[in-house]
């Protein structure tokens, strides 16, 4: 097992692996951590100087039930399996999940004369606990909903989770039971061949007997590097705005848009860190880096949110973001077996993957052997423990007897989000630390808060130097 | 650990220290003061430059110097400050159960300190680029002068200041202390860029008023910002560095999580004239009520409160009295937000400058006072308005309006 971040590759036996996963977003890592439970030797390469760096650093962070999926399609099974694998992973590796719920409010009669058609789709997708609620029971359990809501579909299930403690997880664990990291690693090149393939990167070459196309939004242009033009991704942005966490009491539930004829509208959700999320809009763009947000977007998001939860907006934000789906204008994931490349592709797993990453790992290595890996015996993976994010669990700023044997996590630098040195200090000597502030934030909620480093920004520079030098 | 002193102070800045200071020299009995930085003293601590008034013997004080006065006069009055004791919220149901303690993390440990008094002196912070919802990427480089100001300190090779180039955002004072700063770190300063008219003296620098910036530019690093002038002009600036200056906002979180109603238009406790918060036993003070204010003032603030305090230790359960103060016109808050009997000077703030300002007060529609104002008024300074311009309020009428304009 190692990291690697600069210098060259491994080279000649060392550089020869069973299985290459190209990309380390949630998708990547969920595969790679799957592999890591046989006997192979697993590589798991990024273009970025982190996991979960593209799409899977900037969504909505909801877990999803798959009750509103395409039935029949590949993702409603995957989401449906997911949620409920994803789930109990969390519990046992201390990724913050909460099951709040979710409502899918319509404010007018056409959307109202949706919902029983929607909890009808629910239930052909599995779900059969959803229910059409009434005006009145509907602000009893949202109070500051803005007037004009007639009803609701009541989806118990959905979750909002860390999004990044689970890519995390998932990487971590692949890397501790023996998988090779290599960040800041981008394939540029695939010279196919028997037994091995040849992958060129700036940082030297790696061989391997099969792939896995886990690249997100780049999916296509890495199926093109074999030759493959099967689809093509379309980034579909969307921009997101958070509110400080003052704002959480205003809000129990994931409040969903019913889709209409008017597109489909936003959400409004508490986040694990108790913060309350109102997004995304959805933009197809040309440009794959395009995570900015722009003055409309963020108005638009704005008038939305005013009239779903009016209160919201005296609020102040926290952040504003954007991120990329990876839509590919079909409405299911693009998963494929190439049996005569060796080859698998996981593309087009557009918002769902975070909901789907466990089960799709599973699909995954059923495509892998659909093209004769035969991965070996199964054995058990090293076991994770993630440092807990969510404002729902305990947090060591509290804990008497952790402060007591180590007064590091006594001592907070980000107040505005309670993080305390311990914590920083535990991330860069974590199997995969943090290449710089962002990363650190994404690990620790340091700098996430009201303020955005107004206090804490300096003193991290600080720490980053000095445990900083030591990441690889 | 449950601890039980007789006045908690949350916040060792000018108001907080001034607070304690006067307190424990009253014979409060145990008079605490919690500080979440690793040093007492507040935000002068960071401001390296005079205006912080002079010692006994006459010599102007710099912000450091004025900090360590105040914690001197503080811990020679006989109060406790601990530092490093951070305030993560209050114990138990909170205030309104009648329990006034509150939840601490500090290096020896998380604690719960009881108090019969709370004072919250827990200043302000300048917005953030996202609560400014100023759009773009979200690059490195960007900071507020908060950040800039304990930046700046740092060893050089942590700073990572020098050779770069900065854009300033805002115009009011702050933003000359800024573009000294960056200069001074050996950054260049490409311009200031203001929505509003600059303050004099910002500085041998291009300053673009009547601009917003539109979008940050840059992925990793910042690159640019995208700025438009009011009358349609856009364009960008080259840099890889920009600092948001001034926009304040009070950090009330442990105020509202105590269930302290805030003001409207300062976003801070609403208080009446003796700094009194709706929720008995909770005070608050400094920039906590409205934003930032010179040293003095929020000193003079917690000078004030302690005879409230005082009352409260002696038994007395009085809430804060009095009819609603209200900001209209081109004021943006006044403070305190209530008018008790008892005549107390205002504490205004304009959202515009205004060349020709006219301040006028009036209950229910009545005019107590209008005068015009011998000087412009600016967003970035309070005019204080002596206790004679609410001489006529009736406490026990409507509320009462304070306006300004042209």
């Amino acid at each position: 097992m190692s990291v690697t971040r600069t210098g060259p590759l491994p080279a000649g036996p060392a550089a020869e692996y069973d299985v290459v996963v190209v990309g380390a977003g949630v998708v990547g890592c969920a595969v790679a951590r799957a592999l890591a439970r046989h006997p192979l030797r697993v590589a798991l390469v990024e273009a970025a100087n982190d996991v979960g760096e593209g799409t899977s650093k900037a969504n909505t962070a909801i877990l999803h039930t798959g009750f509103d999926a395409a039935p029949g399609t590949l993702e409603a099974r995957l989401v449906r399996e997911g949620h409920r694998m994803l789930t109990a992973y969390a519990r046992e590796s201390g990724i913050p999940v909460e099951p709040l719920g979710a409502l899918l409010v319509a404010w007018d009669d056409d959307q109202r004369a949706a919902l029983p058609g929607l909890a009808e789709k629910a239930a052909r997708n599995g779900h059969h606990r959803t229910r059409v609620i009434g005006g009145d029971e509907l602000r009893r359990r949202e109070p500051h909903l803005g007037p004009g809501a007639l009803a609701a579909l009541d989806v118990p299930g959905e979750s909002v989770i860390c999004p990044w403690t689970t890519t995390l997880a998932y990487a971590t664990q692949a890397v501790r039971s023996g998988v090779d990291l290599h960040l800041n690693c981008r394939v540029d090149g695939v010279v196919p061949g028997e037994p091995w393939h040849r992958l060129v990167t700036p940082r030297g070459a790696l061989r391997a007997r099969y792939l896995v196309n886990a690249c997100g939004l780049h999916a296509d242009a890495f199926d093109a590097l074999l030759g493959r033009h099967d689809f093509t991704v379309t980034p579909r942005r969307g921009q997101l705005l958070v509110f400080d966490s003052l704002a959480r009491d205003l809000v129990r539930h994931i409040l969903l848009p019913v889709p209409g004829r008017l597109g489909k509208g936003v959400l409004i959700t508490p986040t694990v860190f108790g913060n309350v999320m109102l997004g995304p809009t959805a933009e197809d763009l040309g440009d794959k880096a395009a995570t900015g947000t722009t003055a409309e977007g963020l108005a638009g998001l704005r008038a939305q949110g005013a009239r779903v939860l009016p209160a919201l907006l005296d609020e102040e934000v926290t952040a504003v973001y954007a991120g990329l789906r990876a839509a590919t204008g079909q409405e299911d994931y693009r998963c494929a077996a190439h049996p005569r490349q060796r080859y698998v592709t996981a593309g087009g797993i557009r918002s769902t993957g975070l909901s789907s990453s466990l089960a799709l790992a599973e699909h995954v290595l059923g495509l892998l052997a659909d093209c004769g890996l035969d991965p070996g015996p199964e054995r058990a993976l090293a076991p994770v423990r993630m440092p807990n994010l969510g404002a729902a669990f305990p947090r060591p700023y509290r804990d008497a007897g952790l402060v007591a044997r180590d007064p590091e996590y006594g001592t907070i630098v980000c107040h505005c989000e309670r993080v305390t040195r311990g914590e920083i200090r535990d991330a860069f000597a974590s199997a995969i630390p943090p290449a710089g502030l962002d990363g650190l934030r994404r690990r620790t909620r340091a700098r996430a808060g009201r303020c955005q480093g107004n206090h804490c920004g300096a003193e991290l520079r600080v720490l980053l130097a000095r445990y900083g030098t030591g990441a690889p | 650990m449950n601890r039980q002193v007789d006045v908690l102070v949350v916040g060792a800045g000018p108001a907080g220290l001034a607070a304690a200071a006067r307190l424990a020299a009253a014979g409060a009995g145990r008079v605490e003061v919690l500080e979440r930085e690793s040093t007492a003293g507040g935000v002068p601590r960071h401001c390296a430059h005079p205006g912080f008034g002079a010692d006994a013997r006459g010599r102007p004080l710099d912000g450091p110097a004025y900090a360590r006065g105040a914690v001197r006069a503080a811990l020679r009055a006989g109060a406790t400050i601990r530092t490093r004791a951070s305030v993560t919220g209050w114990a138990g149901g909170g205030p309104a159960t009648g329990r006034l303690a509150v939840a601490v993390t500090a290096p020896g440990g998380p604690e719960v300190v009881a108090a019969r008094a709370v004072i919250l002196a827990t200043g302000a912070r300048e917005r953030p680029r996202s609560a400014r919802l100023v759009p773009g990427t979200r690059p490195a480089g960007v900071m507020t002068t908060g950040e800039l100001r304990r930046t700046a300190v740092l060893p050089a090779r942590l700073r990572d200041l020098a050779g770069r180039r900065a854009v300033v955002v805002g115009g009011a004072p702050v933003a000359r202390y800024a573009v000294r700063a960056l200069r001074a770190a050996g950054a260049e300063v490409a311009a200031v860029v203001t929505e509003g008219p600059p303050a004099r003296g910002i500085g041998d620098v291009p300053v673009l008023s009547g601009t917003v910036v539109t979008e940050l530019l840059g992925r990793g690093r910042l690159t640019g910002v995208a700025v438009r002038a009011r009358d349609g002009r856009a364009g960008t600036l080259r840099c890889d560095t920009a600092v948001f200056t001034g926009d304040w906002i009070p950090e009330h979180e442990l105020a509202r999580r105590g269930g302290v109603p805030l003001a409207p238009g300062s976003r801070g406790p609403l208080v009446d004239g003796r700094f009194r918060t709706a929720v008995p036993g909770v005070f608050a003070v400094g920039d906590l009520l409205r934003g930032v204010e010179p040293a003095r003032v929020a000193a003079a603030e917690g000078r004030s409160v302690a005879a409230a305090v005082l009352d409260r230790l002696a038994g007395a359960c009085g809430g804060p009295d009095g009819v609603p103060v209200e900001a209209a016109g081109a004021l943006r808050w006044v403070v305190p937000g209530l008018l008790g009997a008892e005549p107390v000077p205002l504490l205004v703030r304009v959202g515009r400058p205004l060349d020709r300002p006219v301040l006028s007060v009036s209950q229910a529609g009545v005019p107590l006072r209008r005068e015009r104002l011998p000087a412009r008024l600016v967003p970035w300074r309070s005019v204080r308005l002596g206790p004679h311009w609410t001489g006529g309020a009736d406490p026990a009428g409507g509320p009462v309006v304070v306006a300004a304009g042209e």
